[in-house]
C-alpha cells in the first residue's frame, strides 16, 4: 500500500525563545521534535508541564514559526495561519458580546461563503453539538461544559482538516469532564476529523486517542509512542473500564516517571 | 442522558424564587428611603440656618431659592443660559469622547507611537486643563471656542487612557484565535479588539460626561456672556447668593442628566455582561 500523506507532520522542529536576560542563552522549548498524524487519526500528546505542548499547538496552527525544522499540513509547509486548522484551548474563547449562534459564525466570517451556506453550517454544528436550544443565549448564560461544546461547534464549522485541542477539559469539574469527553469523542468520530489532543490527563489520553505520543521534560521531544488499539473510540467511558486501558495508564505513568516521583 | 447534564448544568434563572418578595419590597423601599432623605435635607436647609441666625446672603432658604429661580426664569432669560450650557457640554463631551477614543485606538494599535508619545501624553494629562481657559480666550476671543476647547481637553484624557488600557489588556488568545481564522488586521480590530474595549470605553465616557460640565462651566466663568457659569459670575457681582446656588444646582442637574444618558447607553451596549446579583 502506498504511504498516505500525513494530515500533520513535524520534521525535526526546534523552537527557541529569546533569553529573558541579556547575554543568557536562548531558551529551547522543544528540540528536534518529529511526529506525524495520519488523516482521520486521533492522537494524544502528553508530557510534563512546560515541556512545550502548547508551543507545538502554536507552531501547527501557524501562529508561531519554528526556529528550525518544518511543519507540514497534508504535505504543505505551514507558513502562517491556515484555514484548514481549528483549535480549542482550556478557555472557551467565546466572544461574550455575541450569542452562541454568532460565536459559531465567527470563524466563517473571514471566508467567502454565501449567507445560506453559513447559516446551514451553523445549524449543522449547533445540532451536532446539541446546542440548538441555546443558540440565542450569550456565553455567560451557559455552563462551562456547554461553552466548551459551543467552542467545538465553532471549531468544526470551518470544516477543518485538523483540530487541535489544548487541554479542552481541564477547567471542568470531574462529572462534566467525563460527559463532555464522550460528547467530543462522538462528535469527532462522526465528523471524521483528524485530531491532536494535548492533555495532562493520562486516563483521558487512553480513553480518547488512537495513538499517544509522550514528550520528555523540556526541551521537549517524543520519547515514547503508544498505539492504544482499543475499540469504542466514540465511548471513552466504556474504554476506561477495559483492563488494557488501565494497563496503558500504568505504562504511561511509568514512561513519565510519575510512579517514582517523590514530590510535586 | 446528556439532557440530564444540561438541566443540571443549565444556568440558574437570574432571580431565585425566594428573592421575588424581597425584590418587591426593595423596589418600593429604596426610592422611598431616598426620597425621605431629600425631604429631611430640604427641611433642614429651610429651617436650620435661620434658626442659627445664618443670614440669607450666606445661605438662602429653599423657598428663597425657588422664588429666585422663578425670577431668573422671568427676568434673566434662564432658559437660554441652561440650553447654552447643556448644548455646549454635550458638544464638548461628544467631540472630546470621539477624539479620545480614536487616539486611544490608534495608539493601542501602534505600540511604537504609544511609547514615543507617552511622556507627552502623561504631561498633558497631568497639566490642569482648566488653567488653559484664559490662554484660549487670549487666542480665540470671547466666543464659544475657549470653553469648547477646555471641555474637549478635559474629556479627552480619561477616555483615551481607558481605551488605551483596554487595548493593552485585550485577551491575546482571542486575538490569536481571530488570526488563526485568517482574519485581517482590520477584522481582528473590529471583531475582537473594539468590542472587547467597550466596557472600558463606557467607563471612560461616564467619567467624561461629568467632566464635560466642569469644562464648560470654567469656560463660562472665565469669559462668556451666556451660560450658567456666566450667571454664577453675574450673581456673585450682584451679591445674589440665591442666584449662585441656583446656577450650581442647575449645573448639577445637567451633569446628572448626561451621566444618566451615558449609563442608559451603556446598559444597552453592554447588555451581554452578567449583572451581579444584588
Ligand atoms: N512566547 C514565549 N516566550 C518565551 N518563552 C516561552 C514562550 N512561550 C512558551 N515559552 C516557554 O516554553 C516552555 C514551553 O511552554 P508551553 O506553553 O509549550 O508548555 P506546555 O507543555 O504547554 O505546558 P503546560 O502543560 O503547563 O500547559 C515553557 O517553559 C514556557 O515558559
Ligand atoms: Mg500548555
Amino acid at each position: 500500500m502506498a504511504r498516505t500523506v500525513p494530515a500533520l507532520e513535524m520534521q525535526a522542529v526546534t523552537r527557541r525563545f529569546p533569553a529573558r536576560e541579556r547575554g543568557a542563552l536562548p531558551f529551547t522549548a522543544i528540540e528536534r521534535l518529529s511526529f506525524h498524524v495520519a488523516p482521520g487519526e486521533f492522537v494524544a500528546l502528553v508530557g510534563p508541564s512546560g515541556c512545550g505542548k502548547s508551543t507545538v499547538l502554536n507552531l501547527v496552527s501557524g501562529l508561531d514559526r519554528p526556529s528550525e525544522g518544518q511543519v507540514f499540513l497534508s504535505g504543505e509547509e505551514v507558513t502562517g495561519p491556515s484555514s484548514h486548522v481549528g483549535f480549542m484551548l482550556q478557555k472557551d474563547l467565546l466572544l461574550p458580546w455575541r450569542s452562541i449562534r454568532r460565536n459559531v459564525e465567527f470563524g466563517l466570517e473571514a471566508r467567502g461563503l454565501s449567507a445560506a451556506e453559513r447559516a446551514a453550517r451553523i445549524e449543522r454544528e449547533l445540532r451536532r453539538c446539541r446546542l440548538t436550544d441555546y443558540a440565542e443565549r450569550y456565553p455567560h448564560q451557559l455552563s462551562g461544559g456547554q461553552r466548551q461544546r459551543a467552542a467545538l461547534a465553532r471549531t468544526l464549522a470551518i470544516e477543518p482538516s485538523l483540530v487541535l485541542l489544548d487541554e479542552p477539559f481541564s477547567a471542568l469539574d470531574a462529572q462534566t469532564k467525563i460527559l463532555l469527553q464522550r460528547s467530543f469523542a462522538q462528535t469527532i468520530s462522526a465528523s471524521g476529523v483528524t485530531t491532536l489532543l494535548i492533555t495532562h490527563d493520562l486516563n483521558e489520553a487512553v480513553a480518547m486517542a488512537d495513538r499517544i505520543l509522550v514528550m520528555s521534560e523540556r526541551p521537549g521531544r517524543i520519547v515514547e509512542e503508544i498505539a492504544v488499539g482499543l475499540p469504542d473510540r466514540d465511548n471513552p467511558i466504556a474504554r476506561q473500564s477495559m483492563p488494557r486501558a488501565q494497563e496503558l495508564v500504568r505504562h504511561l505513568l511509568h514512561a513519565l516517571h510519575l510512579d517514582e516521583a517523590v514530590d510535586a | 442522558m446528556s439532557g440530564a447534564v444540561e438541566s443540571a448544568a443549565a444556568p440558574k434563572p437570574s432571580r431565585a424564587f425566594g428573592g421575588a418578595r424581597r425584590d418587591w419590597a426593595g423596589s418600593l423601599m429604596l426610592p422611598a428611603a431616598t426620597l425621605s432623605v431629600a425631604v429631611v435635607v430640604l427641611l433642614a436647609w429651610q429651617f436650620l440656618p435661620p434658626a442659627f441666625g445664618v443670614p440669607k446672603y450666606v445661605i438662602p432658604t429653599v423657598t428663597d431659592l425657588v422664588a429666585e429661580m422663578g425670577r431668573m426664569w422671568a427676568d434673566e432669560d434662564l432658559a437660554q443660559h441652561v440650553v447654552s450650557t447643556a448644548v455646549w457640554s454635550v458638544v464638548g463631551f461628544v467631540l472630546g469622547g470621539l477624539f479620545g477614543a480614536v487616539f486611544g485606538y490608534l495608539l493601542g494599535l501602534s505600540p511604537l507611537w504609544e511609547k514615543v508619545l507617552s511622556p507627552y501624553l502623561l504631561g498633558l494629562q497631568i497639566a490642569p486643563k482648566v488653567a488653559f481657559a484664559p490662554l484660549f480666550i487670549m487666542w480665540f476671543g470671547y466666543n464659544a471656542m475657549p470653553k469648547l476647547l477646555v471641555t474637549v481637553l478635559i474629556v479627552f484624557f480619561p477616555i483615551l487612557v481607558n481605551v488605551l488600557q483596554s487595548m493593552r489588556v485585550a485577551d491575546r488568545d482571542l486575538v490569536n484565535l481571530a488570526r488563526a481564522y485568517s482574519m485581517s488586521r482590520a477584522q481582528v480590530f473590529w471583531k475582537v479588539l473594539f468590542p472587547s474595549s467597550m466596557p472600558s470605553l463606557m467607563a471612560g465616557l461616564r467619567i467624561g460626561a461629568t467632566l464635560a460640565v466642569i469644562g464648560i462651566t470654567v469656560g463660562e466663568v472665565v469669559g462668556s456672556q451666556v451660560g450658567l457659569g456666566y450667571l454664577i459670575v453675574y450673581g456673585q457681582g450682584a451679591a445674589n447668593t440665591a442666584m449662585v446656588f441656583n446656577a450650581i444646582i442647575l449645573l448639577t442637574v445637567i451633569g446628572i442628566a448626561m451621566y444618566w444618558a451615558v449609563a442608559a447607553i451603556e446598559a444597552r451596549v453592554l447588555h451581554y455582561i452578567p449583572r451581579a446579583v444584588a
